[in-house]
């Protein structure tokens, strides 16, 4: 027994000893920073949080990565449930409408505001802010890495059938891949049809052609927004793109086939692909010695109005319940990242666009778009300001987009491999999809899209 | 006369499966017993609340294409990769047990794959059965387009059960061999002194005495095809093409983890936690009928 009483005493006494001598070292407040980037991706965010880290004394930020998008959701759910969530998160586009009815967040820009930060949002790219605002326009949650997607195309492939630019309509695209088949190539272009290709197949090409993807205008006017993609253009998109993989035109290239489609297109064996702007430093790195080739903005059809692409990536979320001392950690760190010069940091060490102006501009006054590896992404920023955002592009809100692209990822391997035609895998996709939307709406009961 | 050693007093007796039971609770009564009641509200992913909705969650699933789908998947996969596991190792088992040349080889090497973790023998598997830049890129130079995972659902139940069954094989085998090895010589011996076979010896003698060991592992196998496939499942095909290989464990996940749905997928655990209940009671009611404990 007295051991025992001893043991607690001295435990008491340390303890007490701790508590005595925090506040005479005056530690910076340490909050802590979740994040779903992996591999280079990660160490570029941890060297940011350095940086940080080392530019003022009050503040240290704990950034740790949570490996992916869905797990860094996953976790902070858990940890939230828990009571031990994150001061600040960061949260992929496609959750952005679970998280605005979650009740787990403190906005951004009231964080902002009471902790005497001044951040001019009209700054930013208005298709960059509008895909995370509110459908008032209040910032709950602040752009971070963001891109958009792009054609990208081999120039020595084109060359050899006389083209020196790139296809601006889809009308020119099959006739390109014809060509290109007909001058011996045996992979015109590549696609993927999983649930990721949902972002430049069916979102970004409905945008651009200023086509709904849901009802109430993809899902900002309510909870009670319903698919429509099997009664709008993408149809015939859907159609033609099946149409070019029977005649050989198009392959399909996925990691789980041996070759994803980035490492088809850096390695010369297929001549067109659309994916991120994120990935023109992969193609840049990783391509075939001496091989020609460019990026444009993504086609459309002949006699379409363009509008603008749709902003992809995430944005970082302040979740509730953490004490001031962090709140005011986490408004400083956003700050630190909202700075142009951190836009440059970012830009340069990852494929992601600048979210502002006064960062793009930034960028462009230090003469970052002329050089060679990184001439080219600027095509995105066109791409995001080609209009105007109107009701249907400013993005998509809808419940558990997750797995509606899950939904479409099987839809669409279904209708390549002939088990359905193209309007029976689209008219299932919109009533599976239907279901999901409505099993989040009665989720949420009584509840509203801020 | 039996001795039998018992405590003084019931509470001693207590005591001591108290730690057990506490184990058993805290891990298994007590989730469970949540999964229950998720599986009959509609739980807010944030922890904002729940409605309380009955069966409604059972219903939606039980009405779904997709879950029936998923089912019959799931039990294709677990009868086939079963059969095949255990086939295989029984047939390497009685082989190794025969002390033919190389035995002493196999039976350090075919413990191995079990050894591995279900997504690093899936990485590999993947690099084994692509199309393209594979094995099977062979056999795609001389029938184009015949072997093909990313949309034809077939190829890609097959690559799953091929990589499933190979690492069971390894675990299957070293119950066999050790099943073989406790069958006395004697009885092999005099078998053959009588003038019987190999084969004649396999099923007249070796088979009958090995069928506990054979219904031991017909369970495991069954109950692991549903819950281990989940690894390989997430590496090799994500439960595609066209749900094809969308089996109920990684189902479970994918609508839980990935969609936020915890009250449909906590139904679907209740589900197939049910199925393999009632699976396991069908193999000991009508199987274990046939087995021959000594």
């Amino acid at each position: 027994m007295t051991i025992i009483k001893r043991g607690f005493t001295a435990l008491a006494a340390g303890a007490l000893s701790t508590a005595l001598a925090m506040p005479a070292f005056a530690e910076p407040v340490k909050f802590d920073f979740w994040f779903g980037l992996s591999g280079d991706l990660a160490r570029v965010v941890d060297t940011m949080c350095k940086n940080f880290n080392e530019s003022q004394k009050d503040y240290e930020v704990v950034c740790t990565s949570q490996g992916n998008y869905d797990a860094t959701l996953q976790n902070t759910i858990a940890a939230f449930r828990a009571g031990k969530q994150p001061a600040v998160v960061q949260v992929y586009d496609v959750g952005t409408a679970t998280m605005m009815l979650s009740g787990a967040y403190k906005p951004a820009d009231k964080l902002m505001e009471e902790n005497g930060y001044k951040i001019d949002y009209a700054d930013y790219f208005p298709g960059i802010a509008r895909y995370y605002a509110t459908s008032k326009g209040e910032m709950l949650s602040f752009p971070f890495n963001s891109s958009t997607p792009l054609m990208y195309w081999n120039k020595d492939a084109f060359a050899k059938i006389g083209k020196t630019e790139a296809p601006k309509t889809w009308e020119d695209v099959g006739a390109d891949l014809k060509a290109l088949k007909d001058a011996g190539y045996e992979c015109p272009m590549a696609i993927n049809i999983s649930a990721n290709e949902s972002w430049q197949l069916m979102e970004q090409f409905s945008a651009l052609h200023n086509q709904p993807i849901a009802t109430k205008n993809n899902g900002y006017d309510g909870l009670d927004a319903r698919l429509e993609v099997n009664k709008t253009k993408f149809v015939q998109y859907v159609t033609d793109l099946k149409k070019w993989y029977d005649a050989g035109l198009i392959k399909i290239k996925s990691k789980d086939l041996g070759q994803d489609m980035v490492q088809a297109f850096a390695s010369g064996t297929c001549q067109v692909i659309l994916t991120s702007v994120g990935d023109h430093g992969t193609v840049g790195k990783t391509q075939k010695e001496g091989m020609k080739w460019d990026v444009a903005e993504l086609p459309v059809y002949a006699g379409t109005e363009r509008k603008n692409s749709l902003v992809g990536g995430a944005s970082l979320w302040v979740l509730s319940g953490k004490p001031d001392a962090e709140y005011k950690g986490a408004a400083a760190f956003l700050n630190f990242i909202h700075d142009p010069k951190t836009a440059l940091f970012w830009s340069t060490n990852t494929g992601y666009i600048p979210v502002t102006k006064s960062g793009f501009e930034y960028l462009k006054s230090q003469g970052f778009y002329d050089k060679a590896p990184y001439k080219g992404r600027e095509v995105a920023i066109a791409s995001l300001t080609a209009s105007e955002p109107t009701e249907i592009t400013r993005g998509i809100r809808l419940g558990n987009f997750t797995q509606i692209r899950a939904e479409f990822g099987t839809q669409m391997q279904a209708i390549f491999a002939n088990k359905v035609s193209v309007q029976e895998g689209l008219d299932t996709l919109v009533k599976n999809g239907d279901a999901i939307l409505d099993r989040f709406q009665q989720t949420y009961p009584g509840k509203t899209l801020p | 006369m039996e001795k039998r050693v018992t405590f003084s007093r019931w509470t001693i007796g207590i005591l001591f499966a108290v730690p057990q039971l506490l184990l058993i609770f805290t891990f298994f009564y007590w989730p469970a017993g949540q999964a229950v009641y998720w599986s009959l509200t509609l739980q807010q992913p944030w922890g904002g609340g729940n409605i309380w909705v009955g069966l409604d969650n059972f219903r939606s699933i039980l009405s779904n294409a997709d879950y029936w789908n998923s089912i019959t998947a799931s039990l294709i996969f677990a009868g086939i990769s079963t059969g095949l596991a255990m086939f295989i190792a029984l047939v390497l088992a009685a082989l190794t047990d025969r002390q033919l040349a190389g035995s002493r080889l196999y039976r350090v090497v075919l413990i191995w794959p079990y050894g591995i973790a279900a997504p690093a023998l899936a990485l590999a598997f993947r690099f084994i059965l692509a199309p393209e830049a594979g094995f099977m890129a062979v056999v795609n130079q001389v029938w184009p387009g015949s072997w093909d995972p990313g949309l034809d659902g077939t190829d890609a139940m097959a690559s799953i059960i091929i990589a499933f069954s190979w690492k069971y094989v390894g675990y299957n085998f070293i119950f066999f061999l050790a099943a073989f090895q406790a069958i006395p010589r004697s009885l092999i011996e005099a078998a053959a002194m009588d003038g019987s076979g190999v084969v004649r010896r396999f099923w007249d003698i070796q088979f009958p005495l090995i069928t506990p060991t054979i219904f031991f592992l017909l369970v495991i196998n069954i109950t692991e095809s549903f819950q281990d496939s989940f690894g390989i499942v997430d590496i090799m095909t994500s439960g595609g093409p066209a749900n094809a290989t969308n089996l109920m464990v990684y189902k479970i996940y994918s609508d839980g983890f990935r969609g936020l749905d915890y009250s449909g997928a906590a139904a679907q655990s209740i589900i197939l936690m049910l199925l393999i209940i009632v699976l396991t009671i069908f193999q000991f009611r009508f199987i274990e009928r046939r087995v021959h404990y000594r």
